[in-house]
């Protein structure tokens, strides 16, 4: 089977397209980070008591709440998993999970109400956690970039690196608006869409490499946009056929891990796949296209 | 032909010692609790040595970080604060009997603690964060100990029927240092011994085991054996100072040798002189958190309250003693600045989703590869399965966890694994339509994809190593699956998948490939 063979889309043609819905895209997460104040960060990185618990037969959202600000606790609370199953979010770490679950027991006795996980974070942890969050993934888009440009070119690497940030900040402000949390596994799945996108980025440079070689040192400035639009067309077909068995999985922990840890991270990595795709089909060649025709232009100047 | 056969070799030659490295991963994780109960327990942790470890938030229990608080202590004894720490809390948490405890200090100087099965937060809290506890306790003479150890095999003789096959406990008793020890390996089958009831009843009433702290001898790593009265002479609260300093006495044994001085209240100091007055000739253990610390022998009636602890201390043990002895317990009080429980039932709902995901997720893309590719698809199935087998034997092997997110990471290469098999199909492809031959454009295919999926690849290990190098906890969990995915990716893709095409095109000499 062959779903797209010989696709001869205008794509480094029709890049002013592309760049406006990035550049929109990117604003957009942008506000959302904004008006949210930041990514949701969650107890690992601002500090505090996160409990899960489970009722059975199930309390309504706002049972648990006015139980727990009748008794004068102050906590977020927010249905996760399957029905019955919350998530209670305390700014304090100084509260103790058995006595939050005794005040429950005691107004709701008919109930069966456990534990299935209890987190406790110092505030300068959290403090720490970030810092170290955001070197990590600086510290390996660093690294990519001094790759990317010992072995393709300084243009390819910075265009792979803009293209990273332009995914992580949409796939981040997407997560946000979601109403997702930023824990210590968002950074994992972070810096895997990273390795992940720039995978895909790799790929087509690869192949557009490979046509300019062709050309040999002189590449004719009304071919440029022709030889990058066949780079892309041609591995088009694989970009798509890997993001697809790439989602695949994904999906499935969508739809079938639901309740548990790792469905934000799936979600944050689903998203970012598409994104990532999206960004080395269209964004990464697009800058080198543009790249490119400038220094020729001041070369010929 | 010769060049596949050796190749294809090695390929089973891998194949095989990842299964056998596997091995007791499914064994272990495929019983039951009912045959777990029937399996002897030597049996079971040696097995479960043997299989991927779970992280807590897979199989349920407590992970804590502590932080000691030093601003009571002088800068001398300030140094150092958290090792001291950090052997008492290993010391406790040992007696408390959880199996495999990861007790270790941070590059910060933090204790991270995990726990795994352990729900019971609050005892667990103030087991380590309570006060230590010192004991002075009489040690019970050569003859009573050699005629309970005579007892104990006779008990044991009895219960096993003279089954040789069984350790009796001889068999595992070391002379050691003027009495008797057991090497740290087996200190598990010590305690098991101890505590079957009908030992127990032979154990001379009032008196108990307890173990030394763990010495290196020339012989590997032993724990001396005392036989103590359970009823302490004297405890840590009558203890007003305790300092190190070098021995001046009389005894040439020990001239020149770091001791450790304490000195008793009042109250105490009657008590001491009445201890050591009518014991003369006997050992007093001092115990701390009930491990005997030194069992000096009691050489006259101290009537001062002042005594000296007398034992084989390098200067910077005799100083760690005295400033344990001093604060009475841990060097300084400890602060609990992160915990995570995870109940079990979480950490098996995570496990069952997540399988069922990884199962659904894999059948999707094997399917879709097997409809998109035909044969070559087939190909590319095999070497995801073979795949997923390398990375789980290697994390085996290389004894990493599998965490929640690890688990998720195991989860994306299955799809991120085809990935390279694609690229080289689609190559194939390329060169089939203009008109090579199968053979040709299995080579040209193979030749091309390699240099991309190399630096695609080479791209995203960068990411997986910094993971690796600079994440804690569960993020270098995902580091490592992640970092193993991609070489083990390597090599299925390019070194397993041209074994296959090169038997096809040059032994099979197919005319059209089925890709």
């Amino acid at each position: 089977m062959e779903l797209f063979r010989n696709l001869r889309i205008n794509i480094i043609g029709n890049r002013k397209y592309l760049y406006f819905t990035s550049v929109v895209l990117v604003l957009l997460s942008i506000v959302v980070l904004i008006v949210k104040g930041g990514p949701n960060y969650g107890v690992d990185f601002r500090g505090g008591l996160l409990l899960q618990i489970e009722t059975t037969p199930a309390l309504k959202i706002e049972e648990v709440r006015s139980t727990l600000s009748a008794k004068g606790y102050t906590a977020e609370v927010q249905t996760f998993g399957k029905a019955g199953m919350f998530i209670l979010r305390f700014k304090s770490e100084e509260i103790k999970p058995e006595v939050i679950l005794e005040v429950l027991k005691s107004a709701y006795p008919d109930r069966d109400i456990s534990l299935l996980r209890a987190e406790m974070v110092g505030p300068s942890i959290g403090r720490k956690l970030t810092l170290q969050a955001i070197t990590l993934i600086l510290i390996g888009m660093l690294l990519m970039l001094i790759y990317i440009w010992f072995r393709f070119d300084f243009r390819f690497g910075v265009a792979s690196v803009i293209a990273l940030f332009h995914d992580t900040l949409i796939a981040l402000g997407i997560y946000t608006f979601l109403g997702k949390e930023f824990s210590v596994p968002t950074i994992a799945a972070i810096l895997t869409l990273i390795g992940y996108s720039i995978n895909d980025s790799i790929v087509v440079a690869d192949r557009i490499r490979e046509k300019l070689r062709a050309f040999g040192k002189v590449i004719p400035r009304n071919k440029i946009e022709e030889i990058f639009n066949s780079g892309v067309n041609e591995t088009l077909s694989r970009t798509i056929i890997t993001s697809l068995t790439t989602l695949f999985p994904l999906v499935a922990i969508l739809i079938f891990a639901r309740g548990t840890t790792i469905f934000d991270f799936a979600l944050i990595l689903t998203i970012g796949v598409i994104i990532g795709t999206y960004s080395s089909i269209g964004v990464v060649a697009s800058i080198v296209t543009d790249w490119h025709k400038a220094t020729l232009k001041k070369e010929k100047a | 032909m010769r060049s596949i056969f050796y190749r294809a070799l090695i390929v089973l030659f891998v194949l095989g010692i990842s299964l056998w490295t596997l091995w007791p991963t499914f064994r272990y994780y495929s019983l039951t609790t009912e045959e777990k109960q029937n399996l002897s327990s030597e049996y079971l942790s040696k097995l479960k040595k043997r299989a991927l470890n779970l992280g807590l938030d897979l199989q349920g229990g407590m992970y804590m970080v502590l932080e000691v608080d030093k601003s009571k202590l002088s800068e001398e004894e300030a140094k150092g604060a958290e090792e001291r720490a950090l052997e008492i809390i290993r010391n406790r948490i040992d007696q408390w009997g959880v199996s495999e405890p990861i007790i270790q200090k941070t590059e910060e100087g933090r204790i991270i603690i995990q726990l795994p099965g352990v729900l019971e937060k609050e005892r667990a809290e103030e087991l380590i964060g309570k006060t230590a506890l010192l004991e002075f306790k009489l040690v019970a003479d050569q003859k009573t100990l050699e005629q309970t150890i005579k007892n104990i095999d006779d008990v044991l003789q009895k219960t096993w029927k003279g089954d040789t096959t069984k350790t009796y406990l001889t068999d595992i008793l070391i002379s050691f240092g003027g009495g008797i020890g057991v090497r740290s390996s087996e200190v598990h089958i010590f305690k098991e011994i101890i505590n079957i009831p009908e030992v127990q009843a032979v154990i001379p009433a009032g008196y108990e085991f307890l173990f030394g702290k763990t010495e290196e001898t020339p012989e590997g790593k032993i724990r001396p054996v005392y036989l103590v009265k359970k009823e302490p002479e004297l405890t840590g609260t009558n203890l007003k100072t305790a300092r190190h300093t070098i021995y001046q006495g009389q005894d040439p044994a020990y001239a020149g040798k770091p001791i450790v001085e304490i000195h008793f209240d009042k109250k105490g100091a009657t008590k001491f002189a009445f201890v050591t007055g009518s014991n003369i000739g006997k050992q007093l253990a001092i115990v701390l958190d009930s491990v005997v610390q030194s069992a000096p022998v009691i050489e006259e009636r101290i009537p001062t309250g002042d005594a000296i602890i007398r034992g084989n201390f390098t200067i910077d043990e005799a100083k760690e003693l005295a400033i344990i002895l001093r604060a009475g317990a841990l060097p300084a009080p400890i602060k609990i600045v992160e915990e995570r429980t995870v109940g079990a039932t979480l950490g098996k709902d995570s496990i069952e989703k997540g399988m069922k995901a990884f199962l659904i997720g894999l059948i999707i893309v094997v399917l879709f590869m097997l409809v998109y590719y035909k044969l070559a698809g087939l190909i590319a199935d095999l070497a995801l399965i073979l795949n997923a087998i390398f990375i789980l034997a290697v994390m085996v092997a290389l004894k990493a966890t599998l965490t929640l997110p690890g688990m998720a990471g195991l989860i994306l290469t299955v799809g991120m694994a085809v990935d390279a098999n694609v690229l080289i199909f689609e190559r194939i492809r390329e060169e089939l339509r203009a008109g090579k031959s199968p053979k040709s454009a299995v080579d040209a295919g193979f030749a091309k994809a390699t240099i991309t999926i190399f630096d695609a690849n080479l791209t995203t290990l960068i990411a997986a190593l910094v993971l690796l190098r600079f994440g804690v906890g569960p993020i270098k969990g995902f580091g490592t699956v992640l970092t193993i995915g991609i070489l083990s990716n390597f090599f299925t893709a390019i070194f397993v998948s041209k074994i296959i095409f090169d038997y096809l095109v040059n032994v099979k000499k197919v005319e059209k490939l089925s890709i």
